[in-house]
């Protein structure tokens, strides 16, 4: 769909833990064919020190319902500010902005790999992938127990490893511990990650050594959210390019990691 | 019926919003969003003579009421422009001007000339002002004998609507004002970011890669109304306001203080609809105030 700015009614804000939840919002235009791995910009204006709009992957999508969801984690003002909305509050969003994942072609193993609130854009893409018949996995690490969220929903689309720091869930150590990634990865034929960028750095020497193609989705600091400010670049082989227009996905051949 | 259009230097435009520089790419880039022929005008990203791959990242750090930037320029070069670029802005109905920028005044002359020659091109902006590269921008805006030589230079080569981008990080903006009038600019815009930084104090690093930036949004737009009020009142020039403009009220105060128009800027980044938001606010102004046009407050500040 194009882009577009407009007010979106929260219908639901579901508290997952002490800094994450599930905001959900209603659209008043016909959504469709919003890709994976896009995202939005959301303007904060009850936070007074919170100048710019806070960008989110899109995390749901329910075409019925015309609702969109995002998966909020709170870390500043703004994003804090965002966690605590109510039903019924207007939340201006400009959507859906940037480049997605793309989907193989032929049948294929992918394994998805999230880290922390990175796991944001995986939920969409697993569901794509599923009914798109791929096989899909899904590895998912956070601190602790507490900070794995949406395990449920990812178990619908996928088989789904975890790893924590502290070993309260799955293996214990970091994503790039896990058996998945450092015994099995030749399984795969495509990894998608999203997450810290030392794990999605690492993830990609994984994949780069195994031949496995890769797509990262990354969160460069923006303004704007549709390539006029070019605050956002990343280096490619290309020279530098906008996240937020050019990605956030690129494939890792792409870029200068 | 109030009317909004005005003119600057013989140069008619539908009404006095234009969208700067850096905050809104080649036009394009808001096409979903409005019809970018609504504007007065708007200005294309700072083109210089040859590419340029601008700062490292971080380039941006957000502070109370605005946000530093240090893009440095990142642009295709001149040629690119001509070639790629300036096709897509046919399709606009607009004065679209391209702000020009350089290290070297040869830089500044080469590229101009190859703008001359683009008959859909209203103007040339000249940036005299960006803080963000090591060479030149800046240089060339802060002191009256070299805004006069970069000005001189590319006046010889520019027959059309020649606009210069004029830096508030200097000591008498209004005296620049007047040394660049006298080189026969046609209307001055300013201004443009004001010299900044931002650190971080957890990590005791400056945000920005380039260390130092350029301040722009809300907190900049008093500074930004007294250079407009000094310099409208210096020079007989049109004056083109620009400086943390958000909403249709703040342009008001840019036309009282005697800006013949304005420009939008990082307002764009928050809104993509604030240009259209600002000009049917102003409309809305004069109508409430009983003005038949805009130019019944363009610098008529109360005093």
């Amino acid at each position: 769909m194009k882009k577009t700015v407009r007010d979106l009614q929260v219908i639901s804000n579901i508290r997952l833990n002490k800094d994450h939840s599930l905001l959900e919002l209603k659209s008043d235009i016909r959504l469709e064919g919003i890709v994976p791995g896009q995202f939005a910009n959301i303007l904060v204006d009850k936070a007074t020190n919170t100048f710019l709009r806070r960008p989110f992957s899109i995390h749901q999508v329910d075409y019925k319902c015309n609702t969109i969801s995002f998966l909020i984690k709170g870390i500043g003002e703004g994003t804090n500010c965002l966690l605590n909305s109510s039903v019924g509050d207007k939340l201006n969003v400009i959507f859906p902005l940037g480049r997605g994942f793309s989907v193989p072609k032929n049948k294929s193993k992918v394994l998805l790999v999230g880290g922390g609130v990175g796991l944001a854009p995986l939920l969409l893409l697993a569901g794509l992938l599923k009914e798109a018949r791929h096989a899909v996995e899904v590895l998912l690490g956070a601190r602790s127990v507490t900070d794995l969220v949406e395990l449920d929903f990812f178990s619908k689309y996928a088989i789904v490893h975890t790893t924590t720091e502290d070993g309260t869930h799955g293996t214990k150590g970091f994503v790039t511990n896990h058996a998945v990634m450092t015994e099995n990865v030749g399984l795969y034929d495509r990894i998608y990650t999203c997450g810290p960028d030392p794990m999605m750095k690492e993830v990609a020497r994984i994949a780069r050594i195994n031949q496995i193609e890769c797509e990262v989705s990354l969160e460069n600091s923006m303004a704007c959210g549709y390539g006029v400010c070019l605050c956002c670049i990343t280096e490619t082989i290309e020279g530098h390019k906008c996240v937020c227009t050019e990605g956030p996905v690129f494939d890792i051949k792409y870029l200068k990691w | 019926m109030v009317e909004l259009g005005i003119e600057i230097a013989g140069l008619k435009l539908k009404n006095p919003v234009m969208a700067a520089s850096g905050t809104f790419g080649y036009g394009t880039e808001f096409d979903d969003f409005f019809n970018v022929s609504s504007l007065g005008g708007f200005v294309v990203k700072g083109t210089t003579l040859n590419a340029r791959q601008g700062n490292a990242y971080p380039r941006m750090a957000e502070a109370p009421s605005g946000m530093l930037n240090a893009v440095g320029l990142q642009n295709r070069g001149v040629k690119y422009f001509v070639e790629h670029l300036y096709p897509k802005l046919l399709q606009y109905d607009t004065n679209i001007f391209v702000n020009v920028s350089g290290s070297t005044i040869e830089e500044y002359i080469a590229c101009s000339e190859q703008i001359n020659d683009l008959e859909h091109i209203a103007g040339v902006e000249l940036n005299i002002s960006c803080p963000n590269v090591k060479e030149g921008g800046m240089a060339f805006g802060t002191s009256c004998p070299a805004a006069e030589s970069v000005v001189q230079a590319v006046r010889k080569v520019y027959n059309k609507h020649l606009m210069v981008k004029l830096s508030p990080n200097v000591t008498d903006i209004a005296e620049i004002a007047k040394a660049v009038e006298g080189c026969g600019a046609d209307s001055l815009s300013l201004i443009n970011t004001i010299l900044a930084m931002a650190i971080n104090a957890e990590s005791r690093k400056p945000v920005l890669s380039t260390i130092t930036g350029g301040l722009s949004g809300p907190a900049i737009k008093p500074v930004a109304l007294r250079m407009v009020w000094q310099v409208s009142n210096a020079v007989k020039i049109p004056v083109i306001g620009i400086g943390g403009i958000m909403n249709a009220t703040d342009a008001i105060e840019f036309f009282l203080a005697g800006a013949s128009a304005i420009q939008v800027g990082t307002a764009n980044f928050i809104d993509p609809l604030a240009t259209q938001h600002i000009i049917s606010g102003i409309k809305s102004y004069l109508e409430r105030h009983k003005f038949n046009s805009i130019n019944d407050i363009i610098g008529c500040l109360q005093l």
